[in-house]
This record gives C-alpha cells, structure tokens and sequence, in this order.
C-alpha cells in the first residue's frame, strides 16, 4: 500500500511534467499543425537558463524563473523566424523534418554554451519531504503540480475569454475563414510558437531541482512529452494535460510493479497502441477535433 | 629522349622534397592513441590525451628509450565505435604505430581489438570493462580496475560492516549491465544475499518508484551502481525518501562533480575508488602515494583542472609501454613479451603483475573504501 502510493506521488510529479510539454506541443499543433520535434529542447533550455540565472548569478527566484521563461519564448520567436518561417517548401514533412534538425543545432548550441556536464539545482523551497500514508511526498512535486494545474488554466482562459485567443481558435479551426474576417492567421501563428516554447521552458525550469539539468536532458522529454500529447489527443488542451498525467502514472506503476527496465518502453508501447485504435487520442469525441 | 631525363628530374626534386626521410624514421618510435576526447565520454578521453602527450613528452626530455625518441599519433573517438575502427586501422595502416593505447571506453575498444590482433600490434586499452580482457588475448592489455575487482572491494567492505541483504539498482548501459552481473555473481561468495534488482535509465528524471520498492523489500543496504548523472538522482531520491540504510555507489562516480550533484544527499554514500582520489589521505607508507603525487604536480603544472583516476589509466598504459619498448628494439612480439612479463610496477592505478594468464594484472587492493562526509572524501579502514 505504501509503495503504490509512492508510486502515484512519483507518476503525478512526472505526469505533471510530461502535461506541460505536452500541452505546449498541442497547443503550437492546432494553432500551426506542426508537429515540433525540437520541442524537447525548450524544456532543456529551460532547465540550463534557470541554472545560469538563479544559481549561477543568484537572481531572486520570480526573477529568474520570468527570466528563464523569458528566454525559451524568445528563442522560440527566433527559432519560428530562422528556421520556420524560411523554408520554402512549407510541407508538413519538410517542416517537420526542420523541427528535428533544429534540435540537434539547439543541443550543439546548448553543449558549447553550458558545457557537456550536468548541472544541479537546490528545491524552490527547502521543505522536508512530507509524509502520507507512508509515502514521501516532495515540496518539488506541489510545485510541479501547481505550475501545471495554473499554466494549463491559464492557456485555457486566455483561449477562451481573450479576443487573441479567440482569434487563436478561429485560425486553427479554419484558417482562411479566419483570415478571410480579418484575423491575421500568420501573427496567431508566432504567437502560438511563443507560447508552446514557453510552456516548454516552464516544464525545464519545474523539473530542474529534482533531476539533473544537461544538454541533452531535452529529447527524450520530448518524446515523452509528444506521446502524452498523442494518448490525449493532439491539438487537445485538457487532453494533452490528461494524457501527461496517465503517462506519468503508468510508467511509474510500471516501474514498480512490473519491471523498471520496462519505464520507457511503457510510454512508447502505448503510444503504438494508441495509434492503432484510437489514432485520434483517447479524450478526442470522434475523429481528432481541435480545442 | 630529352621529356624523358625532365621526368626523371622532376621526380627526383620531388623525392628529394618529400619531409621524412628513410634513416630519420627507424630511430623514432612511432605510438599511437585513440581517445573519446570530445563527445559524451569526453571525462575519461581529455585527461587520458592529455596524460599521454605529457609523458611522451617527459620521456623525450628524458632522452627517450635506449635512444629512441617517441612519437605520439593520436585520434579521436568520439566514444563512437566506428570513429574508433577508422581511427586504429589509421594508426595501424597510414601511420604504422608500434603499439596502440587506448580507447577510453569498453564498447570502443571491443570495437578495435579483432583490428589490433589481426595486425599484431599490442593494444593497451583504458576501459575498464572485464570482457576486454576475459578471455585473455595475446594483444591485448588493459591499465583501468575492473567491474570484478570493484565488486570485490564493496563486498569486502560490507561484510565487515555485517551487512548481509542487499537491494541493487542498475543503470541500463553496459556500464550498469556488466556491474549488475558481477554484484549478482560475486554475492554468494561473500554470504550477500540480492533480496530485489531494479533498473533506471541513464537519463532517468525520478527513480523514487525503484527505490520505494527496493525500500519496501527490507535490504541492510542499497547498491547503486551507474555514471553520473543518474547516481546522484539516485542519491537525492533515497534522501527525499529518508531511506536510513547505507547507500553504496560504484567507482564510476569517483569524482567531485558527484559531490557538487548530489549536494547534501551525497554525504554518507560509500564507494570504491581509485587511490588518486584520496591521494593526501593515503599512509606515508603506500607505495603510489609518491607515484600519485608526482602524477598530479606534473599534470597541474601543465594543465589546468585536477587530475582524475581516467588521467591515470593513461598514465599506466604509457609507462607499462614505455618499460616494454625498452630493448625492444620496435619489434611489436618483443614488446608484447615484455608487456606481458612487467612484474611489481606501481602505478597510478595499483600495483600491476602482469601474466599470460592475467593482462590487467590489479587486486582488489587498487581500490579503497571511501564515505563521503560533510561534502568531502574519507578513508574507510
């Protein structure tokens, strides 16, 4: 009893973590249909940038995490601008296929920054762990849980009460009835890069503490993050969110109940099954519907 | 006629211009080296290159072997296999080295060896896997402890601290694999009972599930046995989950940066570790402190940063070499015979007493017993 507690307290805390990369990767999805395979990176950058701004220079930690956040949206206008928005053959492959070389140049980039070693990082706030049922429960893990619950909520109001994100929803429902009434699909696009990158950056900086931060931490994150967002369904807010969350779990009960050899191949043997029979995503009504 | 004498004269100048010269080369002894000196072993291969260029130059400044100076070719890995294939046929077919050190890793040097044999050209490798040396091959050497010789010094340590259950968990590399065979061979030997064993992935973000489970078995200790940086997430994760029995880590994270990882989580770990890392705390009496010392002032005054036990390795493979090239004359089966009969040199890394039999040639005693206390370094006795 006490281990499948411990258990869940683990598979939330990183469920959480898979939800907000998954929910940036969604939400830059519906708005772009692109699928950015150099997502993972942002959350690396995340990571390194609050090592540089709160440990490194010893920023006040709202400073440093605006800081850090800061950083990812900037680099992913640049990145939307360089290497998006120059191809000339925007096909969906050929873009896709951007994504992935772009994160390898953001893991070179980040390498000759940062250094090849990993960095490590003290807790938000130097609780002891508390205990439940038996269980450990991390300070760290409220405050990934928490970051999540108000990042996605805050993604969901600004989609459904602002008028740029109403906008927002208009272009990735249709994007020529949306440019055809004046919403100028291209800017919802930038700004959807934006804010996915973003989200990304805010997922490094949460998990940060509890691992450890390196160069090459982003892609596996990132796959991770593009299964949750698959099992949700794509382009699905609350969906995207879900399916982190189930993910976290299930490799975490996989962990310890089945096999620990087996926590990542949990994650992409779901994915596959997912793809077979409800290639639309779990929470998706009928076919894969945006928002 | 003429066009005939203006080839045969051109030829000649160019012949004449082309830089080494028949009589020049036999006198230098041509080594070469192949390192992991960028890419994500670059720990082991930098400090291993730069070892190898300061003895070959020490050596020189020396007046060489018999009169021989030596030269050093050497190339970069990567870590990559096939970097390291094209790197040794390089060196065996393009430079005609004499003898090869290196590589830095188990996969890379299994990679080059059937290479290395084929040529007949000794190999003295400074990975540490056991496979690279079992079964025993004529060719090949190898400077680093092995997995078996770690386990063997943990399993010493615990029995005297009357430990008897155990719970492990393994990084799923082939570092992780090899130490996971060995602590699971090794256990019965030294009465250690393996109640649970768990795995994580190098890269894993959270292993509290293992450990909850590896807890909830009821071990008298936890054996973790990986490379940085999954160790320390290791570490951290016992400590969020106030695990009170001892936690022993491998020799793979004997370095400093696992201290500045783990942070407060690293104290109380054990490990077996080379002795250069506990160079000052050693007895007076034991014979590498002074090899170690000289080791360490000679790399610091030509490099920057601390010298670590992969330095070593190299630093071994150079000597051991150096001591076989010695009325050799640069035959490769006179070097080899010697390589293999080098008996009571005392190296950076233990005592070496090669054999046909052996061609690693350490004891369990090339390791020491440390905890970490209050961030820093302590023998255990």
């Amino acid at each position: 009893m006490q281990e499948i507690v411990q258990y869940l307290f683990s598979g939330i805390t990183t469920g959480a973590v898979y939800a907000v990369i998954a929910v940036g990767l969604s939400m830059l999805y519906s708005s772009t249909e692109l699928i950015n395979f150099a997502h993972g990176e942002f959350v690396m950058i995340g990571a390194l940038a609050m090592v540089t701004l709160w440990v490194r220079l010893g920023l006040p930690l709202p400073l440093a995490v605006a800081g850090a956040v800061a950083a990812g949206c900037v680099l992913g206008l640049v990145f939307e601008r360089l290497a998006i928005r120059t191809a000339r053959n925007p096909e969906p492959i050929t873009l896709i296929i951007i994504t992935v070389g772009a994160g390898i140049f953001l893991k070179g980039a980040a390498m000759i920054v940062w250094g090849k070693d990993p960095f490590s990082m003290p807790s938000f706030s130097s609780h002891e762990s508390i205990e439940i049922f038996g269980a450990a429960l991390l300070p760290q893990s409220i405050w990934i849980v928490t970051a999540a619950l108000v990042l996605a909520g805050g993604i969901h109001l600004f989609l459904k009460q602002t008028l740029t994100g109403k906008a927002m929803v208009a272009c990735a429902v249709n994007k020529k009835a949306a440019w055809l009434s004046g919403i100028p699909s291209e800017k919802m696009g930038i700004l959807a890069f934006g804010i996915s990158a973003g989200c990304g950056a805010v997922a490094g900086i949460f998990i940060a503490p509890i691992t450890m931060s390196s160069y090459d931490m982003g892609t596996i994150l990132g796959l991770k993050g593009f299964c949750a967002a698959m099992i949700g369904g794509l382009g699905s807010l609350w969906g995207a969110f879900a399916g982190g969350l189930l993910l976290g779990i299930l490799e975490s009960l996989g962990a310890g109940l089945i096999s620990s050899g087996l926590k990542d191949a949990i994650a992409f043997v779901l994915l596959l099954l997912i793809l077979y029979i409800r290639p639309g995503g779990l929470f998706a009504a009928k076919e894969a519907k945006r928002f | 006629m003429k066009q005939k004498h203006l080839v045969l004269a051109v030829l000649v100048i160019i012949l004449s211009m082309l830089p080494v010269s028949g009589a020049m080369a036999a006198d230098i002894y041509k080594i070469g080296g192949i390192f992991s000196v960028t890419g994500r072993a670059s720990f082991l291969g930098d400090p291993e290159k730069k070892t190898m260029e300061m003895m070959v130059e020490q050596i020189n400044a020396a007046g060489g072997i018999d009169g021989h100076m030596l030269e050093a070719v050497i190339y970069d890995s990567e870590g990559d296999p096939a970097k390291a294939v094209s790197a040794v046929n390089k060196l065996i077919h393009k430079d005609k080295v004499i003898a090869i050190i290196g590589p830095s890793t188990t996969p890379t040097t299994l990679a080059v060896v059937n290479f290395t044999k084929r040529a007949k050209v000794p190999l003295i490798s400074c990975a540490a896997g056991i496979k690279i040396t079992t079964p025993v091959d004529p060719w090949v050497f190898k400077t680093a402890q092995s997995d078996l010789l770690a386990v063997a010094a943990v399993y010493q340590q615990m029995k005297a601290a009357g430990i008897k259950k155990i719970g492990i968990l393994t990084v799923s590399n082939a570092y992780g694999e090899s130490g996971k065979k060995q602590l699971l061979g090794q256990a019965e030997k030294f009465g250690i009972q393996v109640v649970l064993n768990e795995s994580f992935g190098a890269k894993d973000t959270d292993t509290t599930p293992q450990l909850a489970k590896i807890k909830a078995a009821g071990p008298d200790a936890i054996v973790c046995w990986g490379t940085n940086p999954g160790p320390a997430v290791v570490a951290k994760n016992a400590k969020q989950l106030k695990i009170d029995i001892p936690l022993y880590q491998s020799h793979g994270v004997g370095s400093p940066k696992f201290i500045e990882l783990a942070g407060d989580a690293a104290n109380g770990n054990i490990l077996p570790t080379g002795k250069i890392l506990v160079t000052s705390l050693l007895d007076d009496s034991d014979p590498q402190k002074k090899v170690l010392e000289d080791y360490q002032k000679a790399y610091q005054n030509k490099f920057s940063g601390n010298v670590s036990g992969f330095g070593g390795y190299a630093y071994d493979a150079v000597n051991l070499l150096a001591g076989a090239l010695k009325g050799s004359s640069g035959d490769k089966g006179k070097i080899r015979d010697n390589l293999e009969a080098t008996k009571g040199y005392v190296g950076a890394t233990g005592e070496f007493n090669l054999t046909p039999q052996d061609h690693n040639g350490l004891s369990p005693d090339a390791f020491v017993m440390v905890e970490i206390k209050n961030g820093t370094w302590t023998l255990l006795k």
